[in-house]
């Protein structure tokens, strides 16, 4: 199988222990991964902030580097969600506007075939325990995207229940929204930052060390309110627990 | 919609006293928290929700699809039935038309129904002006009326004010507007609700005109439907001389059937309730019982401009029941006042945009007021999908384009105070479109990274006042492939 | 233009991209919710109806005919009412045993008249099981819907089986929209004190619900 990272601008810029922790699960997975170096932006940032059409060339650029594999793996819930939910949605509506069936075309092949990694080590590949060692204490968000957009449901914890030697401790307000929701936390940054503090709260609650979720971009909210609220808790993207080895652990 | 909130600062300004206010929070939070629970227990007691809340959305659809045919159903079954029908094109049409029918009936004081379209329109101040008092008599309204509030919620007006608050206004206020409220009133809830109970009585008994809205019309059989919970929307139905109800156009059902539907998705959606106290169903006036007089006046007021959206238009299937205020975690933190307008929340969000355009700076920052995180999809009895029309309004917002006001088709500029972003969505889609600019750049921050600081001057503090940002990494992941191919050449 | 035609006219214009769903309207929508939730039997149906009667503060009671009369003159005697007010069509032998002097609706009576009664009789159109709720329609053993409004005390008599119903649909099948229809649910209540349902304001508030059967 002809599996194909799509890292996400954000993983590629700023967390690269993520993409080289999917690299490094997936290969071990028996997954033959390449990343196409032509890859960038999904468009998520351009249309969620109300641009779609400069989001448009984006979504044709990924579907130009991407089509010709059979999937496309993502470590991101939202940027999964850009191309399964809303890929369709850009095509409609340039239909709408009277331009054509010719985005709606491009974009298609690509659209079935886009996973969140959760969901294609779950669905796809069908396992929930990847061998992974990981002794400390987690507590797993489920970033909206993902939750809601995706459906991932119970699919990062049964990966997560599976890994040996950790503890999954509940979340209380699990499926409450971090606060983050891209330009959102500049654009409306008190209220962002509010909510992002009553999840940190929230996580360090349960007496957890690391807070786990499947989206970087989430975790660079939550994470840089730890750090400055001084919690002792890590944010850590769920790729790198499930990357982690007895031999090779994650630090 | 009328001018009762213009002037308001965008939503992000709004929300800065909510957010620090600590007694505030606390009220919203545990008002939501305690609901939410409850909402997701009532639902959960009924296995076929999806299939009802599909149904919803369907008969919604259609009905606005051929609004126009149920329109004039309506208004033949109503008139059949022995009420008159009015039109009103807007809030001051609306108004006037209400105004007259009280001065013709020589009355000067009217017993009203909460109803979310007279508040649309500011009906009470409207009446004010003409000499006619409007007494609210939903507790809430009734809270918000002697507290010289404004509300801050569709179903419960006075969510932002707790049990003590309530009591202290009670105390303060009731003797103004009628009688007053007991010296030793405690701020038990059950004392609260008597105090008002008493305070209502007289008006009740004596009232002549009622007024109110509807939560559905059913064009088949011309029959009005009231939701309520506390009886007072009983009294003002039935012991009135004269009632007039002032409803938005989208509130018609082509059916008498339909209303299985709503039945049993309102009340648990809204109050979290199997069935709430009191629904009222009348059809035009009935001998002997109830009002003698009754008019509808059908309220447009941009709901055809709405209609004319085709993403936009599903914000017209809304039934009001205020279950994604109630699980939204922007509305838990900036209340219900930073939105402006009468309807707060995620649905307020789409729905004040499209009623009065995004001309005003509250109005175009409404769409912003949310994180996209889709719980007010999911729990939305009519599939109305606010993220998707949140973002449509962002584009308005910045784009501009083709819209109807005031039933013309016009082109709307782009709004102002966006060009900066504009200017950097452009160049972030150039750079994203060449892979070789973003690598250039990713090289920078990572050569640099050592002279980043912790925090951002301009408008980066907006991140870094609250939040520390990433550290950048030593080299970006795509040098890491590049280098070892993916790690197949060993080099960690 | 008057504002009738403005407004029909601005909605078909606004619909000008939407292409006109001409088939009937049940096939338009269609409807794959359930009649009614689970499988009950006519007694287990009734039973239900106790439960959630009661789940929302109403006060259920189990008489026969020969029972009724009894159990009404106990409920009246109880809440001390010295007036209690019967709908026309009531029928008489449910009050037969009564002691308080019974009030009979009138048309001329006015709301402060209704006022200073302390209880009310009425019979029901219908009653659902799975929402605990009555459903009064202005027929003559219910009478004006002010009369079960007005008195703080309400005491409905409904026949069961024969007019309990599982579900909302059923409920409506069997309502004519053409009368007036009041849905009660429990005793008048209100959530507007920090979103939690506290029982009593306006309308009555001791509901008392006679299953009669």
């Amino acid at each position: 199988m002809r599996v194909a990272l799509f890292l996400t601008c954000v993983n590629d810029t700023l967390y690269p222990d993520t993409g080289r922790a999917v690299v490094k699960l997936l290969t071990r997975l028996g997954v033959e991964v390449d990343f196409p170096s032509g890859q960038s932006c999904c468009g998520q940032a351009h249309y969620n902030t109300g641009y779609r059409h400069e989001a448009e060339p984006l979504a044709r650029h990924f579907s130009d580097v991407f089509r010709e594999y059979e999937a496309i793996v993502t470590p991101s819930g939202s940027c999964g969600a850009m191309v399964r939910e809303l890929y369709p949605r850009l095509g409609e509506r340039a239909r709408d506007e009277g331009r054509g069936d010719g985005l709606a075309r491009t974009l298609a092949p690509v659209v079935p075939k886009t996973y969140e990694l959760t969901e294609f080590l779950v669905d796809v590949l069908g396992v929930t325990d990847v061998g992974a060692y990981y002794p400390h204490t987690v507590t797993y968000h489920p970033t909206c995207h993902g939750l809601r957009g995706l459906g991932l449901g119970d699919r990062p914890r049964r990966l997560l229940r599976a890994v040996k030697g950790l503890e999954l401790v509940e979340l209380p307000g699990a499926e409450e929204c971090c606060g983050f929701g891209g330009t959102f936390a500049l654009k409306n940054a008190e209220v962002s930052a509010a909510m992002g503090a009553d999840k940190v709260r929230n996580a360090e609650s349960t007496g957890a060390e690391v807070l786990c979720a499947a989206d970087n971009s989430c975790l660079m909210h939550i994470g840089g309110t730890m750090s400055r609220l001084r919690t002792g808790m890590r944010p850590v993207h769920i790729a790198e627990i499930l990357a982690s080895t007895e031999e090779e652990p994650t630090a | 919609m009328t001018g009762t909130y213009l002037g308001m600062p965008a939503f992000p300004r709004a929300a800065h006293d909510a957010v620090r206010n600590p007694v505030l929070r606390g009220n919203l939070r545990h008002a939501t928290h305690t609901i939410r629970a409850k909402r997701a227990r009532a639902v959960g007691e009924l296995s076929d929700w999806a299939a009802l809340r599909e149904a919803g959305r369907r008969i919604k659809d259609h009905t606005l699809r051929h609004l126009d045919r149920y329109l004039e159903q309506l208004e033949e079954s109503v008139t059949a039935a022995g009420g008159t029908v009015h039109w009103a094109v807007d809030a001051d049409e609306a108004n006037r038309i209400v105004a007259r029918l009280v001065r013709e009936t020589g009355e000067s004081e009217v017993v009203k129904v909460k109803s979310m379209a007279t508040q649309e329109i500011g009906l009470n101040e409207a009446l004010a002006a003409e000499g006619i008092r409007a007494y609210e008599t939903d507790l809430a309204e009734l809270i918000v009326q002697l507290g010289e509030d404004r509300p801050s919620h569709i179903l419960v007006p006075a969510i932002h004010r707790n049990r003590g608050e309530i009591r202290d206004i009670f105390r303060s206020e009731m003797g103004a507007w009628g009688r007053p409220a007991p010296e030793d009133l405690t701020d038990r809830p059950a004392d609260l609700a008597e105090a008002a109970r008493l305070h209502l009585r007289e008006k009740f008994l004596r009232a002549k005109v009622g007024i109110s809205g509807a939560n559905f019309m059913v064009a088949e059989t011309g029959t009005l439907v009231v939701v309520e919970s506390e009886g007072n929307g009983r009294m003002c139905l039935t012991l009135p001389e004269t009632l007039i109800s002032v409803v938005g156009i989208e509130k018609v059902v082509p059916t008498w059937r339909d209303l299985e539907v709503f039945l049993q998705t309102l009340p648990r959606s809204s109050t979290a309730e199997r069935m709430n106290p009191y629904t009222s169903m009348w059809t035009g006036t009935t001998d002997g019982d109830g009002p003698r007089a009754f008019h509808l006046v059908l309220l447009d007021n941009g709901r055809t401009d709405t209609l004319a959206d085709r993403v936009g238009r599903q914000a017209l299937r809304c039934i009001r029941c205020s279950a994604c205020l109630n699980v939204c975690p922007v509305y838990e933190r900036a209340g219900g006042h930073a939105y402006g307008s009468v309807y707060p929340g995620p649905i307020g969000a789409i729905l004040s945009p499209q009623l009065r355009g995004t001309a005003s700076e509250i109005d175009a920052s409404l769409p912003y007021a949310s994180s996209l995180c889709g719980a007010c999809y999911e729990v939305c009895p009519v599939a109305i999908d606010i993220p998707e029309v949140l973002v449509h309004l962002r584009e308005r917002v910045v784009q501009g384009g083709p819209a109807v006001r005031q039933g013309n088709k016009v082109v709307l500029r782009p709004a102002r105070g966006h060009a900066a972003e504009r200017a950097a969505m452009r160049a972030a889609r150039w750079a994203f479109s060449r892979p070789g600019a973003l690598r250039a750049g990713q090289r920078l921050a990572s050569r640099t990274r050592r002279l980043h600081p912790r925090t951002l001057p301009g408008p980066g503090r907006a991140w870094s006042d609250t939040r520390d940002l990433p550290a950048v990494p030593a080299e970006p992941f795509r040098d890491w492939w590049q280098r070892t191919r993916g790690g197949k050449d060993g080099v960690r | 233009m008057s504002s009738r035609e403005r407004i029909l006219g601005r909605v078909r214009r606004a619909l000008a991209d939407v292409t006109p769903d001409d088939r009937p309207y049940a096939e338009a929508v269609p409807r794959e919710y359930l009649r009614e939730h689970g499988e009950r039997s006519v007694a287990q149906t009734v039973e239900l109806l106790a439960e959630n009667l009661a789940d929302y503060r109403a006060v259920v009671h189990r008489a026969d005919a020969a029972e009724l009369p009894l159990l009404i003159t106990r409920l009246l005697a109880e809440r001390g009412s010295r007036e209690v007010l019967v709908p026309a069509g009531l029928p008489p032998q449910w009050l037969a045993a009564a002691g308080p002097v019974r009030v009979h609706d009138r048309a001329a009576d006015t709301a402060q008249r209704l006022d200073r009664v302390g209880s009310v009789v009425t019979g029901c159109a219908v009653a659902i099981a799975e929402t605990g709720t009555i459903v009064l329609d202005g027929s003559p053993d219910q009478g004006r819907r002010r009369i079960s409004l007005v008195p703080d005390h309400h005491i409905c008599v409904v026949r069961v089986p024969d007019q309990v119903v599982s579900s909302v649909p059923q409920a409506l099948e069997r309502l004519d929209p053409a009368r007036p229809s009041t849905w009660i649910s429990g005793p008048s209540a209100t959530s507007d004190i920090e979103l939690d349902r506290v029982e009593g304001v306006h309308g009555p508030r001791t509901l008392e619900v006679i299953l009669l059967g």
